[in-house]
């Protein structure tokens, strides 16, 4: 049986335990319509109120001190087993306070950073996090749009990927589409944990 | 003889300040028990507790069955994580609700937990 292991994280009261994917990428992306693809329920939204010191971090000379943000967020749910249950959280697109809430990428099994061909540098800041986190992450063209001006290499070069990170082609409308770029994720999860661990 | 100051509004006014009324000004949980996705369940399907918010017990009703997690229940009430958080403190300190915490977050995810989550993907 595939969940042998989890015998050994036995739940209390006999909670499933949950685990987390998140879904990155520039504002507009596709970021909650690929969440919705794939998801048992209906996309929700939750919100955090970040708070930051604000000195020399934005344009708002003379004010100093903490500045809140609220940051919203789209998440939904897959049940994998009775004991496991999966969260895809698509990460705020249109502000870059996100990187502010460390909760949200702690613990996540990776990312999918989402691509859109005709506005590449707005994953920038999400490549540049989960880089910098060490969050293992592949990222997936969006060609909703029906665009295909690039293709993964070009993508790669682009964004200056390690040459191990993958690039798929997507569709984030497309349920099949989601799923694959999940697999290659978890796929190249595994694969980084394996060398990791030789 | 000076009369009781008597404030303008009551309880049926309603908060004044929404969220941060009904956790009594407090911001942080009582303790660090909560992540986004902690699942979180009642113990006990009655929720007719002395003491509760109808948020508390807005809670205990929607985890009365299957587990929600935090990101879930703050959904649903409409409130931010952290004011979230502050509720199921109150209601973890009452043994209202049973939670368990997502697997080690600091570490790096098993293979196994990968090969399970993989093969639950490739099944749907």
């Amino acid at each position: 049986m595939a969940f042998a292991g989890f015998e050994r994280h036995p739940g209390s009261g006999g909670l499933p335990t949950a685990v987390k994917i998140l879904i990155a990428g520039g504002f507009g992306a596709g970021k909650t319509t690929m969440v919705g693809s794939v998801s048992e329920i209906s996309p929700l939204r939750t919100e955090e109120v970040i708070t930051r010191t604000s000195e020399g971090v934005d344009d708002l000379s003379g004010v100093e001190g903490k500045t809140t943000t609220t940051v919203a967020m789209d998440f939904g749910r897959i049940t994998i087993s009775r004991d496991l249950v999966l969260y895809l959280f698509g990460t705020p697109g249109q502000d870059r306070f996100w990187f502010m809430w460390d909760e949200l990428a702690l613990g996540a099994l990776g990312a999918i950073v989402l691509a859109d061909t005709r506005r590449l540098e707005d994953c920038f800041p999400a490549v540049d996090y989960f880089e910098h986190r060490g969050t293992s992450f592949v990222v997936a063209v969006n060609r909703f749009h029906g665009t295909c001006d690039y293709d993964a290499d070009e993508v790669r070069h682009a964004l200056d990927l390690d040459p191990r990170v993958p690039v798929v082609m997507c569709d984030a409308r497309s349920r099949d589409s989601s799923k694959l770029a999940l697999i290659t994720l978890l796929e190249h999860t595994m694969a980084n944990r394996m060398s990791a661990s030789r | 003889m000076s009369e009781p100051e008597e404030s303008w509004w009551d309880v049926e006014a309603g908060p004044i300040v929404r969220s941060f009324a009904r956790t009594g000004g407090r911001t942080r949980p009582s303790r660090d028990e909560f992540n986004l996705i902690t699942l979180i369940v009642a113990t006990n399907p009655d929720p007719a507790r002395p003491g509760l918010e109808p948020e508390h017990v807005a809670i205990l009703r929607m985890c009365a069955g299957s587990p929600l997690s935090v990101a879930e229940i703050s959904a649903r009430l409409d409130m931010t994580v952290t004011v979230t958080k502050v509720l199921l403190g109150d209601l973890l300190d009452t043994g209202a609700i049973q939670t368990r915490a997502p697997i080690a977050l600091a570490e790096a995810p098993d293979i196994q937990l990968l090969q399970a989550v993989l093969d639950g993907i490739r099944r749907l």
